[in-house]
């Protein structure tokens, strides 16, 4: 493919906003997980339990930590007192589980009927003595990952000023009373040793939810480099939550939190590192070497961490170099994914993504015009709020070689010759740090390597071409 | 609020859909907040449809809920119709558009203005009624739609067809292995000499709907869907309607004799008596089978049957009747029509089980340990963990119960594959069984038993390992003996003493 160099900002586009994406909800599926003492508690109607009893497959037979206070017609024409059936349930639900914290899930239907599901929840929490977190993770306002950002945004608000331990402490030990605190049950010398490994610098909190793998990958890759990180929202345990102090510092891990950040530097009064993200060698090099600039720490051995990481996936890297991709959008990590994309040597054709966050996003974006420059490819076109009929009249004109979407499109795209990924799989597959460049790619050749398996059978359009309208 | 897991039956809209979808050329429209397209990932995934399913959103978000639609919900039917230029719209209310009010009539009836095509309001409460209950009432109200538009137009055709015709209703998409009770419908009406009128929804033309009172009779299989709709046809056209499901050796035969004589009253001369036996005798392998000594081994074989209304009624009275198999309890999801499922089970089982709780199930099953159930997918979990083989025969299901293979459940090809599924079922259960006690693989320490219920007593390790030593089969029987025993007498923990003296109490 023929390519010049486009030199022109990236262009940012708005359609109508009927895409098919996953209902916020969601995320009770990987929240739950990663938060071990927890329960979830959905209010909505069936339409949210069916959604989630769906999408959720064969977890929801595993005694999940998150239910559904389903609405009857009686709560929707207040013949019923929210107050006492919520109470009613979260006693059962203490009962039988005993979580250290109930995260209410407010949905559309508690939007319509304004139910207030903040005011409740401070009465009812003294009442039941279980910690109540609200977050209005509904599909009028939000799409599928940014159900996340809700949650995440509610919980800062519950990560501790001060270290319980803190004033006991000398004054040494004092700033490092978090770590000592996340140690708990560690032998002393051990959290000693490590002092040495760090540099001296600011607190730093990072917030995103990912696997425990993950987490301990990313902290190794920033204690490489002598930072230290002195907690994580959200924790392995509601009761572990970080503290976070006024002039902490607070990095993202994952592009949809952006009401997070926001809740982080306004009500918390931490300092934001805006950094891309690290997904892909490219963007975890460039995260790490933010946090350092931020700290004024000189990065050591990024240069050969990042080549020996390429080198070890060109297998991989060969068979989608020259290639196009279209992003038809539903994560928002399509441009973190785009940016690698393109530093592997594709094209992108479109990247479709629900909201874009121009602020918190502006490093990931910086990322990716820069990367598209140096692989002299034309900046892709950002459509915000995608229209997903337009999309398929665009994807039937530009024939990308691999569409990276939605369930709902996959079957029939494929039917129709075009290589298809879903989408929903990078959600939660390991995409994060240097170490998992090899699962992102795995992931994004699979119908490629599939096809060629496949290949000259001759069966590649499955269905009659329709007849131009 | 009821605090809920799981559910068995969706919720309205879904039904709804299912119907719209399963026509062609038919577009549905709901008026829905973003993401509760989940339909169509369904219909994608589990159906593995080639072509895209014809749902779109006219999304509800901050603005509608401010402002309300305006012009959204008209400009997107109206977009819908200049792009793919459907025979019918279906705009579908869900929860969120039945508490936001909006006059979704109106909007209807201003996009009819301009569209070409025809544009309906599905006519469906959203807090009322489930999936199944909206999806016969959705399919009732577009024929009714249009029968009368074709009458306004002077368009129904006169009189029946000359030969004995018949209209299948019921088959739509995401239905219980629907795809091949079709073929197997339409198999069997021609072995019997009845033209095929139409089928409907799956595959139909709304262009069809006018043929639909040519029909000698209406055959509705399932009891869920179809119902509304020949009831409106009887009505309005005299058109009789079988609804005996043909599932299973006698039912089949009993749902053919009565074609015979709805149409011999219209003046054919059928018999298929005959027919009857010799399918019975030679295709069917089922009457064969129970007759073999496989089944004299099934007798008296505990089971329990969960499903909707016509596939747990249908099992019921196959493993009874036509096995021998003692059905301990069945019971149905579809609460709304229980007194037809009573009805029809009560002589074949010893309680009939009326419940959408899903815990209440897995206890009732915990309760009887029977050696096989037949119910959902979530009754084949509860039989992983208490290790009890599940036959899948009702919604709600998973893509592995959208088979490629042929696997009708009605009619003669049915039988042979419900006999296969009860046969698989059984034996699993019995070579596991013999494995045990001829100490095959049992090393595994732990056995919770309960599904909700957990044991506050304690067993100690000589306890538990003389409990080990019991067959499998009796071992959950023992196990809740001994609790019982130890409860009694207030014994904290369950050694092999305590275990040996239940035994004795009992005088086993």
């Amino acid at each position: 493919m023929t390519t010049t160099q486009q030199p022109e900002a990236l262009n940012f586009e708005c359609e109508t906003g009927n895409y098919h994406t996953f209902c916020p909800i969601s995320c009770v599926a990987w929240l739950y997980q990663k938060i071990e003492d927890s329960f979830f508690l959905v209010i909505g109607t069936k339409t949210c339990g069916y959604f989630l009893q769906n999408a959720m497959g064969v977890m929801i037979f595993a005694e999940p930590r998150y239910a559904m206070a389903e609405l009857e017609e009686g709560d929707i024409s207040a013949q019923l007192n929210d107050y006492e059936e919520l109470k009613r349930l979260c006693l059962q639900i203490k009962r039988d589980r005993n979580p250290s914290v109930i995260v209410w899930i407010g949905t559309c239907t508690t939007e319509i009927i304004k139910t207030d599901l903040e005011g409740l929840a401070p009465k009812l929490e003294s009442d039941i003595g279980i910690p109540i977190v609200v977050a209005r993770a509904n599909g009028l306002d939000y799409a599928f990952t940014q159900g996340e950002d809700t949650v995440l945004a509610a919980m800062a608000h519950r990560c501790p000023t001060k270290a319980p331990a803190a004033e006991t402490e000398t004054e040494k030990s004092d700033r490092n009373a978090i770590q000592k605190l996340l140690n708990f049950g560690k032998k002393k010398e051990e959290v000693v040793q490590d002092e040495s490994e760090y540099v001296d610098h600011p607190p730093l909190v990072l917030f995103g939810s990912l696997p425990d793998p993950v987490v301990t990958q990313l902290t190794l890759e920033l204690k490489k480099q002598g930072i230290r990180v002195s907690g994580w929202l959200p924790a392995k345990r509601f009761t572990e939550l970080p503290v976070i102090e006024e002039g902490y510092y607070v990095a993202g891990v994952n592009p949809f939190l952006s009401r997070t950040a926001t809740t982080l530097m306004r009500r918390r009064k931490c300092k934001l590192i805006g950094a891309p993200f690290p997904i892909g060698p490219d963007g975890t090099r460039a995260w790490v070497e933010k946090i350092c600039s931020v700290f004024g720490i000189t990065p050591k051995g990024l240069d050969e961490r990042e080549a020996q990481i390429w080198e070890s996936v060109e297998d991989y890297v060969k068979l989608i170099r020259g290639k196009s991709v279209f992003f038809m959008g539903d994560n928002l990590l399509e441009i973190s994914q785009a940016r690698f994309l393109v530093r592997c040597g594709m094209t992108v054709q479109e990247i479709g993504i629900p909201y874009m966050d121009k602020r918190y996003q502006a490093a990931e974006l910086a990322l990716l015009e820069k990367t598209c420059q140096e692989m002299g490819v034309p900046l892709p076109r950002i459509v915000e709020k995608p229209d997903n009929y337009n999309q398929l009249q665009r994807i039937y004109a530009s024939k990308p070689d691999l569409v990276i979407t939605g369930m709902a499109h996959a079957n029939p795209l494929e039917a129709r010759g075009i290589n298809t990924k879903w989408s929903v799989e990078f959600t939660f597959a390991q995409i994060h740090g240097f170490t998992n460049t090899r699962d992102i790619l795995e992931l994004v050749t699979r119908p490629l390597r599939r096809n060629t398996n496949l290949q000259d059978m001759g069966w590649d359009k499955l269905v009659k071409e329709e007849a131009k309208i | 609020m009821k605090l809920a897991y799981w559910m068995y039956a969706g919720p309205a809209h879904i039904g709804t859909l299912r119907v719209a979808s399963s026509f062609k050329n038919v577009h549905a429209i709901m008026h829905a907040p973003l993401g509760d397209d989940y339909f169509n990932v369904m219909r994608s995934m589990l159906s593995r449809e080639k072509n895209f399913t014809p749902v779109t959103t006219s999304v509800v978000d901050r603005n509608v809920l401010a402002r309300g639609s305006q012009e959204k919900v008209v400009d997107n039917i109206i977009r819908k119709d200049g792009e793919e230029h459907p025979d019918l719209i279906v705009l579908t209310p869900t929860c969120t558009s039945s508490i936001l009010q909006e006059d979704l009539h109106n909007f209807v009836e201003r996009a009819q203005l301009e569209a070409k095509g025809d544009v309906m309001l599905a006519d469906v409460n959203h807090y009322r009624f489930n999936e199944l209950q909206a999806a016969d009432r959705t399919l009732h109200q577009i024929v009714q739609y249009y029968i009368e538009k074709a009458r306004k137009r002077g368009e129904l055709p006169e009189g029946k067809t000359a030969k004995p015709s018949v209209n299948i209703i019921g088959n739509s998409t995401l239905g219980f292995h629907n795809n091949h009770d079709c073929t197997e419908l339409k198999r069997l009406m021609a072995d019997l000499g009845i033209e095929i009128n139409t089928m409907i929804p799956e595959g139909a033309s709304v262009h069809d709907l006018k043929k639909l009172p040519q029909a000698w009779f209406n055959l509705v299989p399932y009891r869920e869907l179809g119902l509304a709709t020949a009831a409106y046809l009887e009505e309005q056209f005299g058109t009789p309607c079988v609804d005996i499901t043909p599932m299973g050796v006698v039912e089949t035969a009993r749902c053919i004799r009565k074609i015979q004589q709805v149409i011999n009253a219209q003046g054919a001369e059928a018999n298929y008596e005959e027919f009857i036996s010799e399918q019975t005798l030679n295709v069917s392998q089922a009457v064969w089978f129970s007759r073999s000594i496989d089944c004299q081994n099934l007798t008296g074989k505990k089971a329990v049957v969960f499903g909707d209304n016509t596939h747990a009624a249908a099992m019921t009275k196959i493993l009874a009747r036509e096995m021998g198999i003692h059905v301990v309890w069945a019971g149905t999801y579809c609460k709304y029509d229980a007194d037809w499922f009573r009805e029809q089970v009560s002589e074949y089982c010893d309680e009939v089980l009326i419940t959408d709780d899903h815990g209440e199930i897995g206890d009732a099953i915990a309760r009887v340990e029977p050696s096989a159930i037949f119910g959902t997918q979530m009754e084949r979990h509860v039989g992983k963990r208490l290790d009890i083989p599940c036959g899948v025969i009702a919604s709600p299901i998973h893509v592995q119960n959208f088979p490629i293979g042929y696997k009708p459940f009605l009619g003669y090809e049915g039988t042979n594959q419900i006999t296969d599924l009860i046969y698989n079922s059984f034996t699993l259960g019995m070579e596991d069984h013999l494995l045990e006690i001829f100490g095959g693989h049992d090393t595994k320490e732990v056995i919770t038993k309960g599904i909700s219920a957990d044991s506050d007593l304690n067993w100690s390790k000589d306890g538990q390992a003389e409990l080990n030593k019991i067959p499998g089969f009796v071992r959950g029987k023992v196990k809740r003996n001994t609790e019982k025993f130890a409860r009694e007498r207030g014994f904290k923990e369950i050694n092999a003493e305590v275990l040996y003296a239940a035994k004795e109490s009992v005088g086993a």
